[in-house]
């Protein structure tokens, strides 16, 4: 039997043992992140230069550039972002203000919290089942900003239930006892203060849409582009703006890193890195923003 | 949700009344914005029928038309591409598991281990700022974890696994368990953190020190969060898409090696939907057949982890 200060001491030892070894597992994750970072830089930083930013791919790595990808990527997420927050936030204060008790909004809130753990290429295939072979929407920005639409609803759906469930019950109540019918209660009262939260997940789920390759190459995205979305949206006669340019084909930037990437040439490697750098200076920027509103937010309201 | 019945109650019978007119409106209003809002909600469930119903309709036409679905499920040959074309899913569904296993060897552990850091040992200032830190790791795309399983992780690993093949399933697993640990250390470490102090508390007293108290008490106390977020890790790997797409290869192998290349369910779906695919064609219905396999996979895993949920839930 040992004596108990040998117990003790092994106890502690024990202890600082496993918070060494938590301490290490930690790093594991964030020293990857570096290295990631690291290696991206290394092997892309080079080729970032105006002519990069400002040039259409190309079979020849030197002269290849994004132009056309940053372009598509911008010009998915406002068909993306047009589509699934209008729909996620009135999904969301419905769920959370209107139908709380029902039974059907048991059976809504099982299937979004199903829809949340559909793999993202399975998106893709009902886009291309869906937009493309039904309803014959072609190849293009409307179909592929749509399909991201889909995929990102339940983010936005859950950062509206859970901005609105921080607000407490007795400013819903104040609102009834002056008369405000439920959408006014919403509109004037809970829409404002979500605000903040509304905003940091959709901007989260933003981020992910913008990174995601696989339910686009199930619809057709195209990575080899060397042309702006066409026609043009605005121009110099009547009626000034042009929306046709939402059925022309697309691409975005991690569509045309994947191809780099599959290609040999070491040369094309440095270009995937490249484009891999902007695209995650986006997403990480993003997620700053996200972070900073959230905090903001947090900071202003008091109850 | 207002009711058409409800504005017939307040419905003026003087049409002169200002008041009863203004309230009439705001009801008109209230009762149309909550029927929008509730077709919003209910639209989600349209997309999961159209989800389940496109990959029904498509992936049973290739079932009858191309290959009965005892031997896609049991013949050993995935070759679409050839003269004679076989489709039996296993080669791909074995893929998946393959990299499914090593991703999770590195994640459950290193996630939980973590979670376990930052939940009871960690102080809370380090907590608050390693959290968000770590959840950059899932927020990264996965176009470039892939380059860098490929680019990176690959020509590390040749240095310590002789003979390794530039395409292998053991870099892109290694890969995806590092995307997977935020994941699973997040949720792993709310569970954690719910679990009132009184337990701990109680274990303290009796002389048990911190990893005693972690493993035997906050650990079975939190289980069935825990067992959530190792189910989310596990659906994450099965549907990862491009990090295997890109380092894994692109050959159909039955093998569970992870030093061997491999496709996986998704990266055969990446790789068919890059050609130009014709409606209709066997090629086109077997995305579909392959992607009903693969949502069959997850679904399977996300009921099992509502159950565990159910079964290990410990009310306080």
């Amino acid at each position: 039997m040992d004596s108990l200060a040998v117990i003790v001491a092994r106890r502690k030892r024990q202890d600082k043992l496993f918070g060494a070894l938590g301490i290490a597992c930690t790093s594991l994750g964030l020293i990857m992140l570096v290295v990631l970072l690291g290696d991206l830089m290394y092997q892309g930083f080079g080729r970032i230069n105006w002519q990069f930013l400002t040039s259409f791919t190309s079979r020849r790595a030197g002269s290849a550039g994004i132009l056309a990808a940053w372009v598509g990527s911008l010009a998915v997420m406002c068909i993306t972002g047009l589509t699934a927050v209008p729909l996620g936030v009135a999904a969301g204060v419905y769920m959370e203000e209107y139908g709380r008790k029902g039974r059907i909004n048991t059976i809504i809130e099982v299937n979004i919290a199903n829809l949340a753990g559909v793999p993202s290429i399975i998106y893709g295939l009902m886009g291309l089942g869906v937009f493309i072979t039904l309803f014959d929407f072609g190849r293009s920005f409307l179909t592929g900003g749509l399909t991201l639409a889909l995929l990102i609803l339940p983010i936005v759906i859950v950062a509206t239930r859970e901005a609105l469930r921080t607000i407490p019950v007795h400013v819903r109540e104040a609102a009834y006892a002056l008369g405000a019918t439920k959408w006014q209660v919403v509109r004037h009262h809970l829409l404002p203060y979500s605000l903040g939260g509304i905003t940091t997940g959709v901007i989260i789920a933003m981020s992910r849409a913008i990174g995601e390759t696989a339910p686009l190459i199930a619809v057709g995205a195209v990575a080899y582009l060397a042309s702006l979305p066409q026609p043009a949206p605005f121009s110099g006669e009547f009626p000034f703006v042009s929306f046709e340019w939402i059925e022309s084909p697309f691409t975005v930037l991690p569509i045309l890193m994947f191809n780099w990437t599959s290609r040999p040439q070491a040369d094309f490697q440095s270009n995937a890195a490249a484009a891999g750098l902007v695209l995650i200076a986006i997403t990480l920027s993003l997620n700053a923003i996200a972070i900073f509103i959230r905090y903001r937010a947090r900071r202003r309201i008091k109850w | 949700m207002a009711t058409p019945g409800a504005l017939l109650d307040v419905a003026p019978t003087v049409d002169r009344d200002p008041i009863a007119r203004l309230v009439q409106r705001r009801q008109w209003t209230n009762f149309a914005a909550g029927s929008v809002m509730f077709a919003a909600a209910a639209s989600s469930i349209v997309v999961t029928c159209s989800i389940v119903g496109i990959l029904l309709f498509e992936s049973i036409t290739f079932f009858t038309q191309t290959v009965s679905p005892i031997d896609f499920l049991t013949d050993t040959m995935w070759t679409p591409q050839f003269a004679n074309p076989r489709y039996g899913i296993l080669p791909l569904v074995t893929g998946t598991l393959v990299t499914t296993f090593v991703a999770l060897s590195i994640a459950l552990p290193v996630g939980t281990i973590v979670a376990m850091y930052l939940s009871e040992f960690a102080p809370h200032a380090v907590r608050e700022t390693i959290k968000p830190l770590l959840e950059m790791l899932s927020a990264v795309p996965t176009i470039i974890y892939g380059y860098f399983a490929l680019q990176f992780m690959t020509p590390l690993l040749q240095k310590f696994v002789p003979g390794l093949p530039t395409f292998n399933m053991l870099s892109a697993g290694i890969v995806m368990g590092v995307m997977i640990i935020p994941y699973v250390s997040s949720l792993s470490e709310d569970a954690m953190r719910s679990v009132p102090m009184l337990l701990r508390e109680g274990a303290y007293a009796m002389g048990a020190n911190k990893v005693h108290t972690g493993f035997h008490v906050v650990f079975p106390a939190a289980f069935s969060g825990i067992a959530s977020a190792y189910v989310l890790g596990v659906s994450r790997a099965i549907g990862e898409t491009m990090i295997v797409a890109v380092s894994a290869g692109m050959q159909a192998n039955l093998t569970f090696d992870p030093r061997q290349p491999a496709e996986t369910i998704t990266a055969y779906i990446v790789q068919v939907s890059q050609g130009d695919l014709e409606h209709g064609s066997p090629g086109y219905q077997s995305i579909f057949a392959a992607g009903i396999t693969l949502f069959a996979m997850t679904l399977t895993f996300n009921i099992l982890g509502h159950q565990l949920r159910k079964r290990f839930r410990q009310a306080y």
